[in-house]
């Protein structure tokens, strides 16, 4: 398989006196060349500090306390690594979706997509039982607290992106269809990467904050 | 390839393959392109593609960058007034000893929402309207990078701010303080729903800042014209950079905070509850780490203000550009290390706070050598006496005094006796006036004539300019000593015998004439509306791009986007090529340039103006209003939202066709 | 009622080196002040005159710009200089607040309530603890301990002729440390919002002579004084049978509550409601009459009482010195 050129060079404008002629250059481009890449870092810039600040409060307040957990268990392991082999799997769709949408080649991206939904939908499916092997409640002490906040915010990054992910399959079908919309898939796996990333993190604070 | 003008290829050999690329789709009529001189039919084309409609959809479906942060500005302004009020209310009731103008409830809302209302629906938003303002105009496109994500923002501002007064008014006004320590605004002590009106105001006005800071940092990397290099930018796009910045990284913090507090509230979660392993003090750790840039966030675009009008009324270029760029940089790095400095009273460990003294101390390093460099241009200028370079005077005086009373307040011995008095508030009110109410004023009667075709009178300005002055340091100087007295902050009255009364009561004098100033300031704008006289394009000899279009712009901005190659383009011969051509003037388009060097890159499809921002914020009220009385409504009622999402993201069949002819793969 | 409250008038160690830290930056920061100025007032004053249609000057200048460049960069460079200094005072300073010597301390435990001060003194040793409220008394050249808690919201202890605050935080334990050298009553204020009554949340510092203060210290060990008219007798009676004992203690009767400040030598102090009214035969009636006229929101309801009962109440708690 031949590495796909991601980022194609620039096409220079043309130059008609004092004019800059621009009505060559593409309508749109992908990763940092187009502004929803910019859009998309942001938003994972506002998201990674709020997830960020989540883990320092876990620390801060396991600092100052006399037991952690409070008198319970930590959370169950097998769910916690479940979600962990399925997410980093399903960064493999993910990386052929989003070479597809690079490609503009709407059938294979389509493919590739059902096959993301399908891992988000098991993920979610997961995260739910995650939750059920917490082994404490979230009015439990500040322990339970933290511990379900800490979940609850990178579910809602999942659910959402899961759902974004649908939304995308379905636009797809949608005609006439635009290219800047393989442009908007393409970033949608790369929030996925983040999704997946910020996992890791996360899942070692819950999961053996309470046990070092 | 460099971004020096005449460095363009102008290649024989891609005509061809650039002619053919810019051939339309289907065969037909003369597709219009943008480049033409103004008058020419792609010209009206352009203006009619940029115009809104008429009539109440488009009024609600309208985001047009110039619009959005008009809209901004305005409202901005009305919550100054109605907080101004609420302040003058204050300094009434503590005029004299045991006054009874208002009881002790009513008060402790009255500065609840004064410093709410001024912080997060004054004070950020109309610094975040300028930036949408101008931003566009200056680094020479037609619209900021997710124009729908602001209007979005901006009717999330409103409707916000709506609901907080809505809540003042039937009694329900956040009463904790506009920081609302924990516990007096925990589940407990903070009874009924005064708080949760209150985090549910924070979490619209974070998410407004937050989705405008993105806008404004994409607009600033990707959308500059070609040759504006991140070196030839002007000072005032570096400011809203930095500040943008920021903001994506502070915002978020006050966000989860104020919602760890509603989930103890509502969810019985022990954040913040000491009897079941939680801290009262995490909050002020993970307010402050947000609420000190926040002050940054208002101190740093008027340092942007102030950097645009020097260089006007001083007639030359400013000193120091780029030791000035770097000063903005580092103040927006320090401002993150400073937030102890607001809890020195209470048992974090000396050694830290010493570190953050010593931190709060450095900071006024970077915004020293920005002082300086000013006077220097000053200094080295020749002088335009007119209202904004007054205001921007007044700003140096009342600034500094607020910055050196800041120096006093930054070490720690010195802070645990005036903490929590009146000397905090006299400080706070010098900077924040001083350093941005002035600045803000400035910037008005600067960018007045271009933002409505008409010049504020100069006369009443000076007026005004003089009766603010005097009024500011009337009511805030005696505040300082009232501090030193032992007055504390947040008290709805005190004793005859403490002796407050007298300076107390010239405090108040001082706030009539502010009221007097302001009431000029309204006259003045309401009559020049009207019957002002009509600006030209460039009415102050500005160097900067916004000068180049008519006053007010036309709806685009720019008929053909130009091409810069130095600081002050205005001020400069103009390189062998002035102007971009090519952009369709039948759909709303624009060009991307690199980041850093500012070649020409991709064109871009603006969103054109839809309703679905507008439903979106109606959708998140509704979510947010429904979960402040049910839990079940945080869960159920983000639905709402979900489909007005969806709905504003699901491609218009009408708008793919026309954009799809405009497409050209790269 | 009265004290004296002011940062300029200290009267102990840790408030006069905040004072002579307060006098440095004064003098430093008005001196920075009018240097920079009466620079920018010069160079307005000097510069020339133009309009909007002036040619701006967009040339180099290198000469000019050098010695701008020498300007600006002396005045960072004071400034940073003068920075350091005022730095390295506040270190000082913060150290000398820091070192003040313990021996023979009074112990006082400080309890911060909503809206009231509770102070308990000698709290490790039974049988010399006793409890106040709202007004303390403290010897004068010996330094007083205090343990700082709060038993709601976060208040701060503040007593400026003494020293520095420091915030009373439910679920954290603080302290603080002072000395008054000069006899004399000293005013503090709550220093930190904590709902509707802060503002009349006051504390009155009594610095005695030490032989004053051994003999205030055996009045306050003693149980509450037995009444000695009729009048005194019914309003003990009245005390202890209405709503009073619920809250309040006045040791060696039946009023044992412990929601309220302790009333067992009310009648020594100067005060009421924590510095909200004098302590006057008259005020107390009309304060437990009504409390919420005088401070709204406060936790102590209105006593139903006939007015000769409101008298006998009265003069019961006025004879407890």
């Amino acid at each position: 398989m031949t590495r796909r050129e991601f980022i194609p060079a620039s096409i220079p404008a043309v130059r008609r006196g004092d004019a800059l002629d621009v009505a060559g250059l593409p309508s749109y481009g992908f990763a940092h060349r187009s502004l929803m890449w910019w859009g998309n870092a942001g938003m994972m810039a506002i998201e990674g500090g709020a997830f960020g600040f989540m883990i320092v409060i876990y620390f801060y307040l396991r600092g100052i306390s006399n037991a952690w957990p409070d008198g319970g268990r930590p959370p169950d392991l097998l769910f916690g690594n479940i979600n962990l082999a399925v997410i980093l799997v399903s960064a493999v769709p993910n990386l052929f979706a989003q070479r597809a949408a690079a490609d503009r080649n709407t059938r294979r991206v389509r493919h590739w997509l059902y096959v993301c939904a399908a891992f988000g939908v098991v993920l979610c499916a997961v995260r739910w039982f995650e939750f059920t092997a917490l082994n404490v409640r979230w009015d439990d002490g500040a322990y339970g607290s933290t511990v379900w906040v800490l979940l609850g915010l990178h579910t809602f990054n999942l659910v959402t992106d899961v759902a974004d992910t649908f939304v995308l399959t379905a636009v797809t079908y949608t005609s006439p269809f635009e290219g800047k919309r393989f442009v908007d898939i393409a970033e949608n796996c790369g929030y996925w990467y983040f999704v997946v990333l910020t996992w890791l993190p996360i899942y070692a604070v819950i999961y053996f904050g309470a046990r070092l | 390839m460099t971004a020096a003008s005449g460095a363009f290829p102008s290649d024989a050999g891609s005509r061809t393959r650039a002619r053919e690329r810019s051939q339309p789709k289907k065969g037909g009529r003369q597709r219009l392109r943008d480049g033409a001189g103004a008058g020419s039919r792609a010209a009206a084309e352009l203006e009619r593609t940029w115009t809104d409609k008429p009539g109440v959809i488009s009024f609600l479906s309208a985001n047009g960058h110039k619009t959005i942060g008009l809209r901004f500005i305005v409202t901005a302004l009305c919550f100054f007034g109605a907080a101004g009020v609420m302040g003058g209310l204050m300094r009434h009731q503590l005029a004299t000893a045991n006054s009874h103008l208002v009881g002790p409830d009513f008060y402790n809302q009255l500065f609840t929402m004064h410093g709410t209302t001024m912080m997060f629906l004054f004070a950020v938003p109309v610094m975040q309207g300028f930036a949408l303002y101008l931003v566009p105009l200056m680094i020479g496109t037609r619209n900021t990078a997710f124009p729908r994500m602001t209007a979005c923002a901006y009717w999330l501002y409103v409707i916000g701010g709506l609901l907080l007064f809505g809540a003042f008014l039937s009694n329900t006004g956040p009463d904790a303080g506009w920081f609302a320590y924990v516990p007096l605004a925990g589940p407990q002590y903070g009874i009924g729903k005064r708080v949760d009106v209150w985090n549910m105001l924070v979490t619209y006005s974070e998410a407004t800042g937050l989705m405008v800071a993105v806008d404004i940092t994409t607009t600033i990397l990707k959308l500059r014209a070609p040759g504006m290099t991140l070196r030839h930018m002007p000072l005032f796009l570096w400011a809203s950079l930095v500040t943008s910045v920021m903001i994506i990284f502070a915002m978020p913090m006050v966000m989860l905070a104020a919602n760890l507090v509603q989930f103890d509230r509502m969810l019985g979660t022990h954040f913040f509850n000491p009897a079941e392993g939680g801290d009262a003090l995490l909050w002020q750790h993970l307010f402050w780490f947000f609420g000190h840039p926040e002050v940054y966030f208002i101190f740093i675009p008027a340092l942007g203000f102030i950097s645009a009008v020097i260089p006007t009324f001083a007639r030359r270029p400013m000193f120091g550009h780029d030791a000035i760029v770097l000063s903005l940089i580092a103040t927006g790095f320090l401002s993150f290390g400073l937030w102890v400095h607001h809890m020195f009273a209470t048992n974090v460990p000396e050694l830290g706070k010493s570190f953050f003294t010593a931190m709060s101390f450095m900071i006024a390093i970077p915004t020293a050598l920005q002082l300086f460099c000013w006077i220097a241009t000053i200094a080295s200028g020749r002088l335009v006496m007119k209202t904004p370079l007054l205001f921007v005077l007044g700003f140096f005086f009342i600034l500094l005094i607020g910055g050196l009373t800041g120096i006093m307040l930054g070490s720690v011995p010195l802070d645990l006796q005036v903490h929590d008095t009146y000397f905090v508030v006299a400080h706070l009110h010098y900077v924040l006036i001083g350093g941005a109410v002035f600045p803000l004023f400035a910037a008005i009667f600067y960018w007045f004539p271009k933002v409505t075709g008409r010049v504020l009178s100069d006369r009443l300005g000076k007026w005004q300019f003089w009766l603010f002055f005097i009024g500011v340091n009337l009511t805030f100087f005696p505040l300082h000593i009232l501090g030193l007295a032992g007055m504390p902050r947040r008290i709805y009255t005190y004793a005859p015998e403490t002796g407050w009364g007298f300076l107390s009561f010239l405090s108040a004098a001082g706030q009539v004439i502010n009221d007097l100033s302001m009431l000029l300031f309204a006259f003045n704008v309401a009559r020049s509306l009207f019957k002002g006289e009509r600006a030209p394009a460039d009415p102050w000899g500005g160097g900067t791009l916004e000068w180049s279009v008519s006053s007010p712009p036309p709806a685009c901005n720019f008929f053909a986007l130009p091409v810069v190659s130095s600081r002050e383009p205005l001020w400069t011969p103009p390189g062998n090529v002035t102007h971009v051509s090519g952009l369709s003037a039948e759909i709303r388009e624009g060009l991307t340039t690199t980041v850093i060097d500012a070649l020409p890159d991709t064109r871009y499809a603006y969103p054109a103006p839809e309703i679905w921002p507008f439903v979106a914020s109606l959708a998140v009220t509704a979510w947010l209003v429904w979960s402040i009385w049910s839990v079940r409504g945080f869960a159920w009622g983000l639905i709402l939202p979900a489909i007005a999402f969806f709905a504003w993201y699901w491609p218009d069949k009408k708008e793919s066709i026309e954009e799809i002819s405009w497409e050209t793969e790269p | 009622m009265n004290g004296i409250h002011d940062i300029r008038l200290p009267a102990g160690p840790q408030a006069a080196a905040l004072f002579d830290l307060w006098t440095l930056m004064l003098i430093t920061c008005t001196g920075v002040f009018v240097a920079i100025i009466v620079v920018l007032a010069v160079a307005v004053w000097r510069a020339p005159r133009a309009t909007a249609k002036t040619l701006p000057d967009a040339d180099a200048h290198p000469r000019k710009e050098t010695m701008l460049k020498r300007s600006v960069g002396f005045a960072v460079a004071t400034s940073a200089v003068l920075l350091f200094v005022l730095l390295f005072a506040s270190f000082i300073a913060d150290r000398a607040i820091a070192t003040l010597p313990l021996d023979d301390a009074v112990h006082i435990d400080l309890i911060g309530h909503q809206f009231w001060w509770e102070a308990r003194y000698d709290p490790s040793d039974p049988a010399r603890s006793f409890a106040t409220a709202n007004e303390m008394h403290v010897p004068v050249g010996r330094p007083v301990l205090m343990t700082l808690r709060a038993d709601d919201v976060i208040h701060s202890f503040w007593v400026p002729s003494l020293a520095g605050k420091k915030d009373l935080i439910p679920g954290r334990t603080s302290t603080i440390a002072f000395r008054a050298d000069r006899a004399g009553i000293y005013r503090g204020q709550c220093a930190e919002f904590c709902g509707y009554q802060h503002a009349h949340m006051a504390l009155i510092v009594v610095a005695d002579a030490p032989a004053d203060y051994e003999r205030w210290l055996v009045v306050q060990r003693q149980p509450a004084r037995e009444p000695s008219t009729a009048q005194e007798r019914r309003g003990r009676d009245l005390v202890e049978r209405a709503s009073c004992a619920m809250c309040h203690t006045i040791s060696g009767t039946a009023a044992r509550g412990r929601r309220a400040p302790d009333l067992s030598h009310v009648g020594s102090r100067s005060s009421l409601a924590a510095g909200t009214l004098e302590n006057t035969a008259a005020s107390r009636a009309h304060w437990i009459a009504d409390p919420q006229s005088y401070k709204p929101g406060v936790d102590m309801p209105p006593l139903a009482a006939a007015p000769a009962d409101l008298v006998a109440i009265s003069a019961y708690l006025g004879a407890l010195q």
